[in-house]
């Protein structure tokens, strides 16, 4: 058993996928930059040195503190302080936990019912199909943005303003997921096209077997590479979206701030010297998006030799 | 020639039909906007007016066939929040848009073509692996963030270029254009980089991926084993077959441009449709967004309307007259 | 004609002038990739030469190393593919280490190519002659109304009929017969004096195959074109070639005249390749074929690369590599034929 599973590891670090990796210093940082988020993230409730979402402990005489390294800055501090007095360090913290984790489930719900749809538009053809594809296309032909923002906009119009607040981050989850389907079922819904004209489909028919069925097995693992980079890429245009809409101010709800919303605050003050309170959670957004881009270019030309 | 042109405009008809449905929907169900235009504390008579005067208490029906005819007319109706034509606020601030929207597509067609085609031709080269880094970052921007920084770095600390506004502005006939004076042009500068850098990266990537794309062709193969120069193959032969694709999506991406000049207006507080548009959502002023939306639907068809006559002229086997020439095969 | 009437001059570029020199000699070609996990050989020491007007069929199974022998020698390899070793001469003067503009000068212009596939060879953007017309001036002294005619003359030789309307239309105007016909006019354009047909009628029909190759033949004899034609199909060279080299694992197992290697074949790879073409009147229970598979480049065996499916094979096979040796008309790399061994024997 154990000598199986030195085997397999040894394999995996032979393969062609870990060498590429290996080989290109900038994926391994970024590997490392996208593992230093995800800890800091996961366990910001309880690793971030300040607790900010508890109004109680926050003291206005510490507001616009700059970062510990300037000569007006404190050491607990690091990062500095934002308007309210908040640790802008554990705010960063804590808002990209809230990024990430609208950019996971976003990408969830997409890459679910981009599969699925493309499965079934594959699959069946016909009429589904074209109906699904057309979609599709008027979506495509939609930037991401501006549907996400009309479904928030109807959904301010459509839910009381208490009700909105408190489930405003699912409304964002549904609308970057429902503006980001459209690659993943067109990805499969070739796939599964190919497939199903291969004669082992026809073989299921004639031995009884759905053909459905046996088609998943083969279909799935086929389309997994290609779903894995889109999902990647999904993921850091995920986390931009939210950040841009947060922005806007149509995202988050201001009392759990995402790094968009803490950019929003931020801007607020750019004016009068307070860069930190921008410039610090903007730098945050943009190494973790541009790492995970990178595991995005590097996954999709490891994945596709075709193209090194 | 012309049942393309016929299919094409048949499919435009069909989405601007969808999209008006959609408009319609939200004109008609979405939210209770008299609470958005005069307040939570009105009075029971006030809401009932002000319905009446938004001719919101009509039944269902002759709203949509009113809605139909007045969008058929450009009408539609009034902004619950400001109070006027939606029709005229929105032309009042479509030329702000659109050159806003020119200019970054200008810019990024004139650097990201280029540079696609520097980077796929020079693929080992030490200045395309900087291009290519310096076009990952540019992805990774934020639009927003990228104009918090230029404004921090021309405005703030340096204090060379506007950081808000359009500037000086001078009517051409109804239109009016800040490309005419120097204080309009100052103030496009930031916004039409902070529009158009994203995009410029993302044709440049996509520039250069087609010709990748097409220098591997058996096409291009044969066109080196005829001898033809180097510059004859990539620029007379990979080049036109890479513009096949980039021309479908380049269209694609002004309509993006369009849609991301919601977040460059905003910060710039630039007076287009885009910055009506995001306040028309904060106070659900639905007259605002369904136009709108019927608006920037309709420069998504026209666009793709245009790109679907640029591929006809490039591509020959779209102009074949296809019964004339399978019955010439051999 | 012996050396030494010929005293040894000393030319500025490795040049051999020779009267009766082949036209295109290929000396230890070597063609190495390198990967992660060390260099694979595709072409492991091959040497070949064609003369004027000569047609050399290349035959072998794919992988073989066939049209990257042909890739090399119009410098077109892929890379990371290159030339690890050997020489090549275009008329006794030596190409494969010319500046890549040089080499550019020498295709379409020397040396002509066809590849395998017609529907994809030409640009689908630019009308035919537009593409006659661009490789025309680009070798030839023309202006565009010479380089127009010549395209429409070229166009009808290749038996395109209708030329002078043909021309302005498109590839995906024409079927794929047609296409190849265009192939080759365009290989035709500047009158090279070796054209590398690689496969050429492996995409085609059946029944339009005969025609190109027939095509092929009566235009290169017409010109004095020697063809260098790489095929898996020992048919079309048995019709087509006047000798043939047969190629196994990059490396070439058997040399000599058409007639001679099909009739009395050396090599026992080339005795199975023979065995297994079907021939009409000749009664046979079933049609002989090779055990095993072709070697894959990073396990190519010591010693003779054959070894391991030679029905044949003895112990020097499997240690020591042979070299190409003489046997009346043929050479043959197979250490039946060594004299020691004969004498052994």
């Amino acid at each position: 058993m154990a000598l199986a599973y030195v085997d397999t590891a040894r394999r995996a670090l032979d393969s062609d996928l870990f060498y590429s990796f290996r080989r290109s210093p900038a994926t391994v940082a970024a590997a490392v930059v996208v593992l230093v988020y995800f800890f800091a993230a996961g366990l910001a409730p309880w690793i971030a040195p300040h607790n900010t979402y508890d109004v109680a402990i926050l003291d206005l005489s510490n507001a616009f503190l700059p970062p510990a390294w300037t000569a007006s800055g404190k050491a607990q501090f690091l990062l500095g302080t934002d308007d309210q007095g908040r640790d802008v360090l554990s705010t960063i913290m804590l808002g990209a936990r809230v990024s990430l984790m609208v950019g996971f489930a976003a990408v969830l719900f997409a890459a679910v019912l981009g599969v699925t749809l493309g499965l079934v538009s594959g699959y069946v053809g016909g009429v589904v199909d074209a109906a699904i594809m057309r979609v599709a296309d008027v979506m495509l032909s939609f930037p991401a943005i501006l549907i996400a923002l009309l479904i928030d906009g109807v959904a301010r119009g459509v839910l009381p303003r208490d009700l909105h607040t408190r489930v405003s981050v699912y409304v964002l989850i549904f609308s970057i997921g429902l503006s980001t389907w459209v690659q993943y079922a067109r990805t499969v819904r070739a796939t599964t096209m190919v497939e199903k004209s291969k004669e082992y489909v026809q073989a299921a028919r004639v031995i009884g077997l759905h053909p459905a069925l046996i088609m998943l097995r083969h279909v799935l693992p086929n389309v997994l590479g290609p779903v894995l980079v889109i999902a990647t890429i999904g993921l850091a245009i995920a986390v931009l979206t939210e950040a841009t809409l947060s922005f806007l101010g149509v995202g988050v709800p201001p009392t759990q701030p995402s790094l968009g919303t803490l950019i929003r605050i931020g801007n607020n003050f750019l004016f009068s010297g307070e860069w930190w309170m921008t410039i610090v959670p903007g730098a945050a957004l943009v190494v973790l998006v541009l790492s995970v881009n990178l595991l995005g270019d590097w996954l999709r030309d490891a994945l596709n030799p075709k193209l090194r | 020639m012309a049942a393309y042109i016929l299919r094409r405009l048949m499919q435009a008809v069909i989405v601007m039909l969808a999209v008006g449905f959609i408009a319609f929907g939200m004109f008609n169900f979405v939210g209770d906007p008299v609470t958005n235009f005069i307040g939570q504390d009105a009075t029971p008579e006030d809401h009932e007016r002000m319905r009446a005067a938004l001719g919101l208490d009509q039944p269902f029906y002759v709203q949509y066939a009113r809605f139909a005819a007045n969008a058929a007319q450009g009408e539609f109706g009034t902004s619950y929040r400001l109070g006027m034509k939606v029709s005229a606020v929105l032309a009042e601030r479509l030329p702000a848009t659109l050159e806003l929207v020119f200019a970054a597509a200008a810019i990024s067609i004139l650097v990201g073509v280029p540079l696609g085609v520097y980077t796929g031709i020079h693929r080992y080269g030490l200045l395309s692996r900087a291009f290519l880094t310096f076009s990952l970052v540019g992805i990774s921007l934020p639009t927003f963030l990228i104009g918090i920084l230029l404004i921090l770095v021309f405005s703030v600390i340096l204090g060379w270029l506007p950081s808000f506004g359009r500037g000086q502005v001078v009517p051409v006939g109804w239109w009016s254009t800040g490309y005419l004076t120097q204080s309009g042009l100052r103030s496009l500068i930031l916004p039409a980089i902070t529009l158009g850098l994203f995009q410029t990266t993302l044709i440049m990537r996509l520039v250069r991926a087609e010709m990748l794309e097409v220098l591997r062709t058996d096409y291009i193969k044969f066109a080196r084993a005829r001898g033809l120069t180097e510059r004859a193959i990539n620029f007379g032969h990979a080049l036109k077959n890479t513009m096949v694709p980039v021309i479908t999506i380049m269209g694609l991406q002004i309509g993006g441009l369009i849609a991301f000049a919601i977040i460059t207006e905003t910060v710039f507080q630039w007076p287009g449709m885009g910055l009506l548009f995001l306040q028309a959502i904060q106070y659900a002023d639905v007259p605002v967004m369904s136009c709108y939306l019927i608006l920037v639907a309709m420069m998504f068809v026209l666009i793709n309307l245009a790109v679907d006559l640029l591929y006809y002229a490039v591509d020959p086997r779209l102009r074949a007259d296809r019964g004339a020439v399978r019955g010439r095969q051999v | 004609m012996s050396a030494m009437d010929h005293p040894t001059v000393i030319l500025p570029r490795e040049t051999r002038p020779r009267a009766n020199q082949p036209l295109l000699q290929v000396e230890n070609l070597v063609v190495e990739f390198p990967t992660r996990r060390g260099v694979l050989r595709a072409i492991d020491d091959v040497s070949f030469h064609i003369d004027p007007g000569e047609v050399l069929g290349v035959v072998g199974e794919s992988g073989a190393g066939k049209s990257l022998t042909g890739a090399s020698i119009i410098g077109l390899l892929e890379p990371p593919g290159r030339i690890a070793g050997g020489r090549i001469f275009l008329d006794g003067s030596r190409i494969d280490d010319l500046p890549p503009e040089k080499l550019r000068r020498i295709r379409g212009k020397q040396i002509g190519a066809i590849f395998q596939d017609p529907l994809t060879s030409l640009n689908p953007l630019y009308s035919v002659g537009r593409q006659l017309v661009e490789t025309i001036t680009t070798h030839l002294d023309m202006n565009q109304a010479e380089a127009r005619r010549r395209a429409i003359d070229l166009l009808a030789e290749v038996g395109i009929p209708a030329p002078e309307r043909r021309i302005d239309h498109y590839p995906h105007q024409f079927s794929g017969g047609m296409r190849q016909r265009v192939v080759i006019a365009l290989a035709l354009c500047a009158n090279p004096r070796l054209i590398i047909a690689d496969e050429p009628t492996t995409a085609l029909d059946v029944s339009i195959q005969a025609q190109i190759i027939a095509l092929l033949k009566r235009l290169c004899r017409d010109h004095g074109t020697a063809v260098m034609l790489i095929t898996h199909d020992m048919g079309v060279i048995a019709e087509t070639a006047d000798r043939v080299a047969v190629m196994y694992a990059g490396r070439i197992a058997e040399v000599g005249p058409v007639r001679q290697v099909i009739k009395h074949a050396l090599h026992p790879y080339t005795v199975g390749l023979m065995g297994s073409i079907p021939s009409v009147g000749v009664d046979r229970a079933r049609l002989a074929q090779i055990d095993g598979a072709m070697p894959r480049l990073n396990a190519i065996p010591e010693g003779c690369a054959f070894n391991p499916r030679c029905p044949k094979v003895f112990d020097r096979c499997r240690v020591e590599r042979p070299d190409l040796i003489p046997q009346g008309p043929t050479a043959v790399s197979c250490w039946l034929y060594d004299r020691k061994e004969a004498r052994r024997g």
